[in-house]
């Protein structure tokens, strides 16, 4: 009986086509929309993702997400490397700066400071030049993306492209000359600001004069020691919050979630296509089968239980389920490939194709459901009406 | 055709649709006994009860009282479950509008009941090859329905109901949507493929140039059984 389920649904192609179309916009935009929405979101913590040497970060206890930078003491460093269980402890400064570029225009650019020692918390992969580099007198390493577009230097002629910024090439970071050694590829962040790696020193020479400047505090654990436990100690011991890398991430996806219009508008739009693939194969699956009523009447005449026409529906609901599924989720993850390296979030992990894989499910169930209904409740005399 | 066994007894049928001010009574306790290996005729005007009396013939309708025995099997006593079994094993039906899977060749067509009794595809095509020859579609098998004239059509539906080789055949005006030619042509069919010794065959039809095929018609009016005669020429 599977065999003539398959006819049957294949055999009307254009109500076959129907289903799918349905089921592969909803799988897409589902898909896609998700996608955009997780690879924003993962912007939102790309600056912790980068610092991946970092267990711990100490803040401010009033401090909400990454960006929320409230400056400590400079001496709220020395009582964290004092708590049980630190291995080391590191001071990173974070801003937003004013760079002046060459053709006068300014740029605010995110600033990271790091440990004059260490370098603790540098960019993850050097395009060019090397991190040690900063060790050098006003020297910066420019993130590859800021470097090509809005730190650019002005075109060399009217209407031509503008130069990229290169090893070797000066800006001004509040009045203050900084010279660029190198060049470092990290995740874009969500306000898609450049990103400038310096000193701690040198970066609170770029900053406004204030009494606090410590932005951050970045921790690595003893071996052994774990990591929560160690937070819970440094923020009993200074009255300073303490999280792990995930929790810290977790929060500041939380803090989006919760005060930005981000996932409403998302939610919508993966509701929306929910909503409308439903509607389009819901109402065709149910056209098809109605159109088909009569057939499965004289089915059951010739002895074909309910069980029976029951297991054909759900067959063919799940191959256009299926085949919808396959199609959305590859042109989705197609459009992710396509838009790799433009400013366009998308991040594709399984979960999101477990998601779709889900609501896929249910629009076939429901699609399935009030069909099947039908098909129960049919009378077989019916096939006996002209 | 010499008839011996008893196929179908029915015993006092009444059917009542509806309830209340809209209750219409279709059969108004029926009685009528087919014998195995004849060819019965249901006649008689519209709405007079023809169809709802092959239904519970057929067990594909339960009567409101009475009760209908096929080949020694009490259809009223039949669960649901065995009634359904009982139809796809021992009815063989033919329908007033064919009826066939439009996107089935009509091999494919004709082997549907094998598959709903669960015959392997292979061994159920093959069957049906064989029953479109004895149609004398045996060259059409890979047709679609779409493909054939209704004359055509309906011997696929004929040898749908014969594949299984059923005990009873019970057809529904098969003749009312072909011309008179084809319509014989049909008939001719019915009586020399489908009609056997063990088998016996209910036709319902409207159509008077078809009752000389039947060996028995019997003439309904209003919900009963006015009289059964033993063939067209009495009528």
């Amino acid at each position: 009986m599977n065999f003539i389920a398959l006819k049957m649904l294949t055999g009307d192609r254009a109500k076959y086509l129907g289903i799918i179309m349905g089921l592969t916009f909803a799988s897409l935009l589902i898909t896609q929309q998700m996608a955009i929405f997780t690879g924003l979101m993962t912007r939102t913590f790309g600056s912790i993702t980068d610092m991946g040497q970092a267990q711990v970060w100490v803040m401010d206890s009033k401090v909400q997400f990454i960006d929320d930078v409230k400056p400590m003491q400079s001496t709220q460093l020395y009582r964290v490397r004092g708590v049980d269980g630190v291995q080391w402890a590191v001071p990173l400064y974070k801003g937003l700066l004013k760079a002046r570029l060459a053709n006068g225009a300014f740029q605010t650019i995110n600033v990271f400071g790091l440990d004059d020692a260490t370098l603790i918390g540098g960019p993850p992969e050097m395009v060019e030049g090397s991190l040690a580099d900063l060790r050098r007198s006003e020297s910066v390493i420019v993130d590859e993306v800021g470097a090509n577009g809005r730190l650019a230097r002005p075109p060399s002629s009217p209407g031509g492209a503008p130069t990229p910024l290169r090893v070797g090439d000066s800006l001004e970071i509040n009045d203050h000359r900084a010279i660029v050694v190198g060049i470092c590829r990290v995740q874009r962040t969500f306000q898609s600001q450049p990103v400038v790696y310096t000193t701690y020193s040198r970066a609170t020479t770029y900053a406004p004069r204030e009494r606090k400047l410590l932005s951050f505090v970045l921790v690595g654990v003893k071996p052994g020691a774990d990591a929560q436990e160690v937070c819970r100690t440094i923020t009993h011991a200074t009255g300073l919050s303490a999280y792990t890398r995930d929790d810290f991430s977790w929060m500041t996806i939380r803090y989006f979630m919760k005060y930005t219009g981000i996932p409403i508008n998302f939610g919508i739009a993966v509701l929306l296509g929910f909503l409308v693939g439903t509607a389009i194969a819901g109402q065709t699956f149910y056209n098809f089968t109605l159109e088909n009523l009569r057939q499965f009447g004289a089915l059951k005449a010739m002895g074909a239980d309910n069980g029976m026409l029951l297991r054909m529906i759900v067959l063919q609901a799940v191959l256009v389920g299926a085949i919808g599924y396959g199609i959305g989720v590859g042109l989705a993850s197609l459009f992710g490939i396509v838009s790799k390296n433009t400013e366009l979030a998308f991040r594709l992990p399984w979960q999101i194709l477990a998601i779709t894989a889900t609501a896929v499910l249910a629009i076939c169930v429901f699609s399935a459901l009030i069909s099947i209904r039908k098909v129960m409740r049919l009378e077989p005399a019916v096939v006996f009406k002209a | 055709m010499i008839a011996h066994e008893r196929a179908v007894l029915c015993e006092n049928i009444t059917k009542v649709y509806g309830s209340g001010p809209d209750e219409v009574h279709a059969l108004r306790g029926v009685d009528l006994e087919i014998r195995a290996g004849e060819l019965l005729m249901l006649v008689g005007p519209s709405g007079c009860g023809k169809t709802t009396l092959i239904s519970i013939i057929a067990g594909i309708l339960d009567p409101t009282a009475g009760r209908a025995v096929v080949f020694d099997h009490d259809l009223k006593q039949m669960p649901d479950r065995e009634k359904v079994r009982f139809r796809g094993r021992s009815i063989g039906f033919v329908f007033q509008a064919f009826n066939l899977l439009p996107s089935l060749s009509a091999a494919e067509n004709v082997a549907v009941p094998l598959h709903i009794l669960g015959k392997p595809r292979k061994t159920a095509l093959a069957r049906a090859h064989d029953v479109l020859k004895s149609v004398g579609l045996g060259e059409r098998a890979n047709a679609r329905p779409s493909q054939l004239s209704g004359g055509q059509q309906q011997r696929v539906a004929i040898a749908r109901a014969l594949v299984h080789e059923p005990k009873l055949i019970v057809c529904d005006e098969p003749t009312s949507s072909l011309d008179q030619e084809t319509g014989q042509k049909v008939m001719q069919i019915l009586r020399d493929v489908a009609l056997a010794p063990d088998r016996a065959l209910v036709i319902v039809t409207h159509d008077a140039r078809t009752f000389g095929f039947a060996d028995r018609i019997a003439k309904m009016n209003d919900g009963v059984i006015e009289e059964i005669v033993e063939s067209a020429a009495h009528l």
